[in-house]
């Protein structure tokens, strides 16, 4: 119920709960109207019974004096003229004596000549007591009830007062439930045509509410994938509650774009130094070997017929600077051999037997596992270089009697490469820039190992992850398998 | 029809009683009063005086009877409608009265201020019986002795057949009238008799075998609800009375008119409406019935009336 609640738009639930409050109080006030029907139809019959019962004490009191049966049964049966009779009777009138015994009925076989009253069955014998005790002390008429029957008495006194019988007069509550339909019949249809008019009335009125909060929903959905002349443009201007949140989510867009914008230049901003630190690194590596072979063709120049030793010194310096020039370019334009064969269990092996010296030296605890069985199609040469690199910086990080542990899986078409260590963590600073060449200078094989292998990565269409938190710093690499072989 | 006189002097139920009746009279009265003077007739107004007849429009027969007789004695007549035979014999005795209908019970008491007029036939004889009936839902029932400890209607304590005829049964029987039933109580209207019964307000109840044929042919439902337990012997029918110092060309005048009236067919009309055959000139032997069984019970028993 809550979830269908909570689902349900406003564009529905404003009319409904507006049709549902109309039609609660529509329903509470027939509910209201309909009980006073039946009060007041009830008390019409009770009030007609009290006149019918006094008029007819009245009258009955010569009969009652004179012990004339006959006529207090003309008496009484004038009221009851063209009544029908079912099978119980709907109106009944009684006269009883002093002695609470009837004296005559308008239907003798309910209620026998001469028989007292608290004979008359179950209910009565209380009626008689009441009847007994109060009415030769009160004028008044009072009313029960017994079955489904309204009863009415009301004594009958003598002008001095004294009591001389009591008329009883029983209405079947038959008698006033057909007027009482009739009214509830009226109350009803007038409400619904109250709620015929009302329930639309009330739904488009909750249309119209809700149509601001869904053009802002809307407007909202549409962030991003709209120009936001567009967004706006249909958005409700008021001065309440939902007015407001469209300001405040004009603003909002306002906001949005100034911290794009501001996104976009510090990305640029970004761009420029990574540029700058990269072209400082390579401007570096370079200048080492530049400067040495400068000096060195200034010494050879310094020397006059130089002998062929010097050359050849010289030659040789000559040639190693430049060797170390073309190495750092070399390293910096990656190319991975892809024409190496498939990737072997081999292959996971000699990279462990390749590293085993390492780890040996260094005390390194090693966890090694790998669930390749079969060749892979994947070239062996990058990847080899990639588990070598990862393996080689882990070992070293991990530092003297560390950790390091090394997972090969297969996994839903990747291969994937798991390489962790409980070396110092690498703090964030540094984690943002480590993919970058020349981050780090001083470090070994210059800081382009890390690059060496993004780049390998990416030219094999993989994904590199890195995390290092809480002493444990880990490389993920996802290589995908491709799909033709 | 044919009640007669209620008792209670005084009292209010006396009062009440009046009341009634001039209410149920009134509308008769001034119709019956205002109508005759109608020209072609000439001389003083001839009042006939009746009580409750059985009939359901009484007011309409009357005044159709009261139109033919006013036809046939060339004068205009009225019927002076009572509650009791009481009141019509009172008046009658007054000279208020020229005729009256009443029953053969307070006529053998009055026999010396009535003089027999006519006398109703029957089924063609002017005789009739007093019925002992008891609802129908009662299929025991055939004596008054059965009746022991119920409740009895009467019609009215002036009427033979409703009154007399079973104060005389039951004493014959060797029962007491006044102890054999829980409670009694009379109606004053034969028809009535048979509503009280019918409807169960009383046990069982005395009734003029005439009304309840007649009723029964008029209002079967009513008399389907009761049943005849047990008749009476024949009776003197309830006869027309003229005061004793009556013209006697006008009670000739009145009696043939009246033993012609099967001569004639709005007489015959009336007389259908009416249950009966006609009516004949009486003979004084004819209520010594109702004389013996009045000395009888008289003599064993005082008398409501």
């Amino acid at each position: 119920m809550s979830s269908a609640v909570t689902r349900l738009s406003y564009r529905y639930k404003v009319p409904l709960s507006l049709s549902v409050v109309i039609i609660i109080t529509a329903t509470v006030l027939s509910a209201v109207l309909g009980w006073q029907a039946y009060r007041d139809l009830r008390g019409g019959l009770i009030a007609g019974a009290e006149g019918l019962g006094r008029t007819l004490s009245r009258a009955l009191l010569p009969s009652l004096l004179n012990d004339e049966v006959w006529s207090a049964y003309e008496t009484i049966m004038a009221p009851l003229e063209g009544v029908e009779d079912g099978a119980l009777p709907q109106k009944t009138i009684t006269v009883l004596d002093a002695k609470g015994v009837v004296f005559v009925s308008s239907h003798p076989n309910e209620f026998p000549l001469l028989a007292p009253l608290a004979s008359i069955g179950p209910g009565y014998a209380q009626l008689h007591h009441v009847i007994m005790t109060q009415t030769p002390h009160s004028p008044e008429q009072f009313e029960d009830r017994i079955k489904d029957r309204i009863l009415v008495a009301v004594p009958i006194l003598a002008d001095d007062g004294t009591h001389l019988g009591t008329v009883l007069l029983t209405y079947s509550e038959s008698l006033f439930l057909p007027n009482f339909y009739a009214s509830l019949k009226r109350v009803i249809v007038s409400t619904l045509s109250v709620l015929l008019v009302l329930v639309p009335l009330g739904w488009s009125i909750g249309r119209r509410m809700a149509v601001p909060l869904t053009r802002l929903t809307e407007a909202m959905a549409q962030i991003g994938s709209a120009p936001r002349a567009q967004l706006t443009k249909k958005l409700y201007r008021g001065n309440d509650e939902i007015g407001q949140l469209g300001r405040q989510f004009e603003r909002m867009l306002d906001e949005l774009e100034e911290k794009q914008n501001m996104e976009k230049q510090m990305i640029a901003a970004d761009r420029l130094a990574a540029i700058g630190r990269l072209t400082a690194g390579i401007a570096h590596e370079i200048n080492n070997p530049l400067g040495g072979m400068i000096n060195t063709i200034n010494t050879f120049k310094h020397h006059q017929n130089p002998d062929p030793e010097v050359t050849q010194r010289t030659i040789s310096l000559l040639d190693r600077g430049l060797a170390q020039i073309r190495d750092t370019v070399a390293a910096l334009l990656v190319e991975a051999r892809m024409e190496s064969h498939a990737l072997s269990p081999d292959d996971v092996d000699d990279i462990r037997m390749l590293v085993e010296a390492q780890v040996t030296e260094r005390e390194v605890r090693l966890d090694w596992d790998s669930e390749l069985s079969e060749p892979l199609p994947l070239p062996s040469t990058p990847v080899r270089q990639i588990l070598i690199n990862l393996l080689l910086n882990a070992v070293q990080a991990a530092g003297q009697s560390g950790t390091v542990g090394c997972r090969l899986h297969c996994d839903n078409r990747l291969l994937v490469l798991d390489i962790r260590n409980d070396g110092e963590t690498i703090p964030p600073a540094v984690l943002e820039h480590l993919f970058e060449p020349f981050s780090f200078p001083g470090e070994s094989r210059r800081g382009l190992g890390l690059w060496v292998t993004y780049q390998i990565v990416q030219q094999l269409k993989g994904r590199i992850e890195v995390s290092s938190a809480h002493a444990e710093t880990r490389f993920i690499v996802k290589l995908p398998l491709p799909e033709n072989v | 029809m044919m009640k007669c006189i209620r008792r209670m002097p005084d009292s209010a139920a006396a009062s009440e009683g009046r009341r009634r009746a001039l209410r149920q009279a009134a509308g008769l009265l001034l119709a019956g009063l205002a109508a005759p003077v109608r020209a072609q007739s000439a001389g003083a107004t001839i009042r006939i005086g009746t009580t409750a007849v059985i009939l359901n429009d009484q007011v309409s027969f009357l005044d159709e009877w009261a139109r033919y007789l006013r036809t046939q004695i060339r004068r205009p007549v009225a019927f002076v409608h009572r509650n009791s035979y009481r009141e019509i014999t009172e008046l009658l005795l007054g000279d208020k009265l020229d005729f009256a209908w009443v029953c053969g019970y307070p006529y053998v008491r009055h026999r010396q201020a009535m003089r027999l007029l006519a006398v109703p036939l029957y089924q063609r004889r002017p005789l009739y019986r007093s019925y002992l009936i008891v609802a129908s839902s009662d299929p025991r029932s055939s004596s008054f002795a059965d009746l022991k400890g119920r409740i009895f209607a009467y019609s009215d304590p002036n009427s033979n057949s409703g009154y007399l005829v079973p104060q005389y049964e039951m004493l014959r029987a060797g029962l007491d009238p006044l102890a054999l039933f829980q409670k009694s109580f009379f109606t004053y209207a034969h028809g009535k008799v048979v509503a009280a019964v019918a409807k169960g307000i009383a046990h069982g109840g005395a009734v003029d075998g005439y009304v309840w044929e007649t009723l029964s042919l008029r209002n079967p439902e009513l008399t389907r609800r009761t049943r005849i337990a047990a008749k009476s012997d024949e009776y003197g029918f309830p006869p027309l009375v003229a005061r004793r110092s009556i013209d006697e060309a006008e009670f000739r005048g009145m009696q043939r008119v009246l033993t012609g009236m099967p001569d004639n067919p709005a007489g015959r009309s009336l007389l259908k409406q009416l249950n009966l055959d006609g009516f004949a000139l009486p003979e004084e032997r004819l209520f010594d019935g109702i004389s013996k069984i009045l000395a009888y019970v008289s003599t064993r028993q005082r008398l409501v009336s």
